[in-house]
């Protein structure tokens, strides 16, 4: 029996196929684009972690040599015995006859992060390049090295300007430095009962990780890109929601009929679910593969947003993971348990007795506009009280959704209200039946239109939330790099010959005195800095008071970050204890993203006054020849390379590849207004056939063709509009959520929302434009319509 | 001469080739005329008045409503006859769902410029329709469906009316009281009348009665 139930529950599939196709690809998309972002955000941050690794900047620790000079490679074995996590790096500069090159060896088998720290292109095995035989570098650098080394070199525009990356052991062939190391980094989770370093290796010091920021900046944008998977998924699932409550709603009869044929319910029941996680696997397995076509076409931009922090790579091929299989599979069937569990409460609540006949999908969900728009308001009040009373990431969370699903619901409300004002308003005829004939259509437009709403919003509040993310981090950059070189010394001792150099070479020098302490209760860094003209020039302010340098110069005031500020629960003009004896009001609020500790920051004087013991090891340095500068350091001072960082070449690097940023984003906005297009060609299309006895009266009486199909395509571009229209404020209320609510609960800090009207106006444009697409196919065949298929709705011959 | 058909053919594309449905049919109606149209089921009857009105195009012969040839027109000007010249009230199905039962009234009468609210209020109340002015087509029965159809189609004014067995899903009782309002407001506006039917009794209160038999009027 239960396969010839089966089989009967299946033949409605049998018969309409289109439907069937809508349930599978809507799915399909939903899953796609949930791990198309999930591939790419893992991949991106595997990479990041990798390059980060590899330049031995961002996350990771590192031991160097506490006098100078290099580790002894015996030093690193040791370790590696003793059981600690550490991989080996030699920096150093070849003189090549086109320029000097930066050559980086690593250990690809160490290194920390979850891949190997370099493109390893389809034509370059990590056999070579433990062989030593391979280099990687960008072209310029390449050109540099030809005909300069015995190794192979291979272009990767990812590597920063300058650098060729290589094997540990090429490397020190290549740099004449037989078992020496530069540096150590230590991965950041190392096994437990480790020998103490001091006792391993005490000629080593440990340097906490340097980190412009950009780390958690990159974590704040994943956070973000992961709401933005959601979202889409969210999208796809109204489609799904759609298709199976159409299908469900046309096989009552059948339902009915299996019943009274003495099927029991229960059956009914287990063999529905077991056909929707048929369907479920099946669409979730399309759109796992699709996710990973999306993601490794969009990626090279992805890893390029990334990348710019200190040159990530994104391997050339992309893994496709299980995490994804699994985690694209669990959404597609969670996505459908969702989608169908109302359909599937209705038949397992249905009186045998009920008429059969299938109640168009827009009747069965017209009633409801005003039960949705009850519904939406009762989550709006939720989402107020999340907003005042509520805490924590997850009811940040829950915010958004309120919002968001709150918006969803009140949609066919507004739409109907502004329809039906416009249908007031007009004084001919045909307008007056075209609003009262549009707002018949709404019922049965209306999730189509939601998703079409989600998709436009969360366009809109991504590109706010990207395009904040990027003014942020270009003003974060000058702030914080605006120095060209950054020196900073392992030997103390040396603090004072190293600052009379640079004062001598350098245009400004910017010491940087520092201790760890506690302020107002959170643990802090407290810096003494000598304020000048970069300070003033670069330094952005969240809020201020007056003039704040000139306050902090004078020892009058203090600025604080906004991590410090937020959670000690002061502000600008508050009096903060930075020190036992002293007591300053606040001058200046500053962003601070790469710190989860918090940040104060006080005039040189008055830091030596109260720290005399502290000797700065830390120097900001401005320089019109930052390249001269590091051989004077490195040459004639004889600092590790290491010690000198450049920064102007990491920010340019940083800002250039920040840019492609877009591109990405771009590609993902287009991608889920597809999907919204999609949603409203299949919603077009299954209203069709409904159409046909509602259009049939008013070409009889007088309307041409040609002119219902082109209303029909007016009327799918005003409701994309109207829909539009709502969409924007709801995708700033998502952007301002993202960024006001949900970061601050994830990372501390606030990120600054700033507006883009150009980038709303292209989106709405597009918006209307995929709505328009989606109603093109539809509304032609209307105007193709047979006139002996109009006549048939008048006759009664059966 | 409102209503001038001459040498009609048309054919349908069924599984075996084209079937001849109309195979050359001649008809005259003269203002004020009413006319009864018999013929077995699929006879060709709805057919025939498809093409008088506009639906729908002939194979070959002419037709001339109030002496134009509307087979040599195109689908806009068959828009145009289908709004101003002829008025079609169909079995069932008539009305526009989405407008009100006084907008379906209205409907065509505003499209074609002749409107008169006067008129419209006389016509509803003349067939009882006054107290369901506001409702839905969905909300009115069968009977007052057919009743707004032709209240639309004489509030119209049109020269030519055409009706495909408009009675046929009503009961006895109610169809005879549609027909004689139909028949007295067709005789204040001087139309032409054209019943299809299936019905003698409908047939016999028209002034003329022809029947189509083997695609031929008889
Ligand atoms: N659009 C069509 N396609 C094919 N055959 C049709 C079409 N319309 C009508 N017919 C056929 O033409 C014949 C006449 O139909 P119709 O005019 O509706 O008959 P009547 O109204 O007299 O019952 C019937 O055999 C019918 O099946
Ligand atoms: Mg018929």
């Amino acid at each position: 029996m239960t396969l010839t139930v089966f089989t009967a529950l299946l033949s409605h599939w049998r018969r309409n196929w289109l439907q069937f196709f809508a349930l599978i690809a809507g799915l399909a998309l939903a899953t796609a684009l949930w791990s198309g972002v999930q591939a790419i955000n893992a991949e991106a941050r595997a990479s990041y972690d990798a390059a980060a690794a590899t330049l031995g900047e961002g996350q990771f620790d590192q031991l160097v040599p506490r006098a100078g000079g290099t580790v002894p490679q015996d030093t690193y074995v040791a370790l590696r015995r003793a059981g600690w996590q550490v991989s080996p790096i030699l920096e150093g500069r070849l003189d090549a006859d086109r320029g000097r090159v930066r050559v980086l060896g690593i250990d690809p088998l160490t290194a920390p992060g979850t891949m190997a720290p370099v493109a390893m292109n389809a034509d370059a095995d990590l056999g070579a390049f433990l062989e030593g035989e391979l280099v990687f570098a960008n072209a310029e650098t390449a050109d540099r090295l030809e005909g300069q080394i015995p190794q192979r070199i291979l272009i990767d525009e990812g590597i920063a300007p300058g650098i060729a990356v290589t094997d540990i052991g090429a490397a020190q062939r290549l740099l004449e430095a037989d078992g020496q190391l530069s540096r150590l980094t230590l991965a950041r989770v190392q096994p437990m009962g480790l020998p103490p370093l001091s006792a391993v290796a005490p000629d080593l010091t440990r340097q906490p990780a340097q980190d412009a920021g950009a780390n958690r900046l990159t974590d704040s944008f994943h956070l973000n890109l992961t709401a933005f998977g959601l979202l889409s998924f969210a999208v796809g699932i109204f489609i799904v929601h759609g298709t199976i409550s159409l299908a469900f709603e046309q096989r009552r009869g059948m339902v009915r009929t299996l019943r009274a044929l003495g099927v029991p319910l229960r059956t009914l029941v287990v063999l529905t679910i077991a056909e929707l996680v048929v369907f479920a696997v099946l669409a979730g397995a399309v759109g796992v593969a699709l996710g990973y076509v999306m993601a490794s076409v969009l990626l090279p931009n992805v890893a390029a947003t990334v990348q710019g922090l200190y040159g990530a790579q994104v391997a050339g091929t992309l893994q496709l993971r299980p995490e994804w299989w699994v985690s694209g599979m669990a959404i597609a069937l969670g996505g459908t348990a969702i989608a169908a569990a109302g359909a599937l409460w209705k038949i397992a609540h249905m009186s045998i007795l009920e008429s059969a006949r299938p109640r168009a999908w827009s009747v069965a969900s017209g009633s409801g506009a005003t039960r949705l728009g009850a519904v939406a308001l009762g989550l709006f009040g939720l989402g107020a009280g999340i907003a005042i009373w509520g805490q924590g990431l997850l009811l940040s969370f829950a915010l958004l959704a309120c919002v968001l699903i709150g918006a969803a619901l009140i949609l066919p409300l507004m739409l109907r209200s502004a329809v039906g004002l416009a249908e007031r308003l007009s004084t001919t005829v045909i307008w007056q039946w075209f609003w009262a004939d549009t707002r018949q259509q709404v019922p049965g437009l209306s999730l189509a239109l939601m998703a079409l709403l989600l998709a436009t919003a969360a366009n809109v509040g991504v590109s706010t939330m990207v395009s904040s993310f990027r003014v942020t981090f270009v003003d974060f950059l000058d702030q914080r790099l605006a120095p060209e070189l950054f020196v900073q010394i392992e030997d103390e001792a040396r603090s004072a010959e190293v600052e009379t150099v640079l004062r001598n070479e350098a245009r400004e020098v910017l010491p940087l005195l520092s201790v760890e302490t506690e302020i107002a209760g959170v643990p802090s860094d407290l810096f003494g800095v000598r304020v000048g003209p970069t300070y003033r020039e670069n330094w952005l302010f969240l809020d201020r008071s007056g003039d704040v340098w000139s306050q902090v110069a004078d020892e009058d005031a203090v600025v604080v970050s906004e991590q410090l500020a937020r959670r000690a629960g002061l502000w600008v003009g508050d009096p903060v204890r930075v020190a036992p004896d002293v007591t300053l009001p606040i001058a200046g609020i500053v962003a601070d993203y790469g710190n989860p500790l918090g940040q104060a920051v006080m005039s040189e004087t008055l830091f030596r006054s109260i720290y005399p013991d502290q000797i700065a090891t830390q120097f900001g340095v401005r320089t019109e020849d930052p390249e001269a500068l590091t051989r004077i350091l490195l040459d004639d001072l004889g600092l590790p390379p290491a010690a000198v960082i450049d920064q102007a070449r990491i920010k340019a690097f940083s800002l250039s590849v920040f840019e492609r940023t877009f591109t990405i984003t771009g590609a993902l906005n287009v991608l889920t207004l597809g999907v919204a297009a999609f949603a409203i060609l299949m919603s077009l299309l299954t209203l069709a056939s409904l159409r046909v006895p509602q259009l049939a009266p008013v070409w009889a009486l007088g309307m041409t063709r040609r002119d219902l199909g082109r209303l029909e395509l007016l009327r799918s571009v005003i409701l994309a509009l109207l829909t539009t229209l709502l969409a924007i404020p709801l995708g700033l209320l998502l952007a301002w959520v993202l960024l006001a609510y949900v970061n601050v609960e994830a990372f501390g800090w606030q990120l600054p929302m700033y507006l883009f009207p150009g980038h709303y106006a292209v989106l709405s444009l597009f918006a209307i434009v995929a709505a328009a697409v989606a109603a093109l196919w539809p509304a032609f065949r209307l105007s193709r319509t047979p006139p002996s298929s109009l006549l048939k709705v008048f006759a009664n011959d059966r | 001469m409102v209503l001038s058909v001459e040498n009609v053919t048309k054919s349908f594309a069924g599984a075996d080739g084209a079937t001849p449905v109309l195979r050359g049919v001649d008809l005259q109606m003269q203002a004020g005329e009413t006319l009864a149209l018999t013929g077995e089921s699929g006879s060709g009857k709805s057919t025939l008045l498809h093409l008088v009105g506009g639906l729908d195009v002939v194979d070959s012969g002419v037709i001339r409503v109030n002496g134009q040839d509307i087979t040599e027109m195109d689908d806009t000007a068959r828009a145009a006859l289908r709004r101003s010249e002829v008025g079609v009230v169909f079995q069932q199905f008539n009305l526009i769902p989405s407008l009100t039962v006084a907008a379906n009234i209205a409907f065509q009468a505003r499209l074609s410029g002749r409107h008169d609210p006067t008129q419209v209020a006389a016509l509803a109340k003349a067939l009882g329709l006054t107290p369901h002015l506001e409702k839905y087509p969905e909300a009115i029965s069968g009977g007052q469906q057919q009743r707004v159809a032709i209240a639309r189609t004489l509030a119209a004014r049109p020269r030519l009316v055409l009706a495909d067995e408009p009675t046929g899903n009503l009961d006895e009782a109610t169809a005879a009281e549609v027909l004689d309002q139909m028949l007295a407001l067709v005789t204040e506006t001087g139309a032409a009348l054209m019943v299809v039917t299936h019905s003698q009794a409908v047939a016999d209160r028209m002034s003329r009665h022809v029947h189509l038999s083997q695609g031929r009027l008889a």
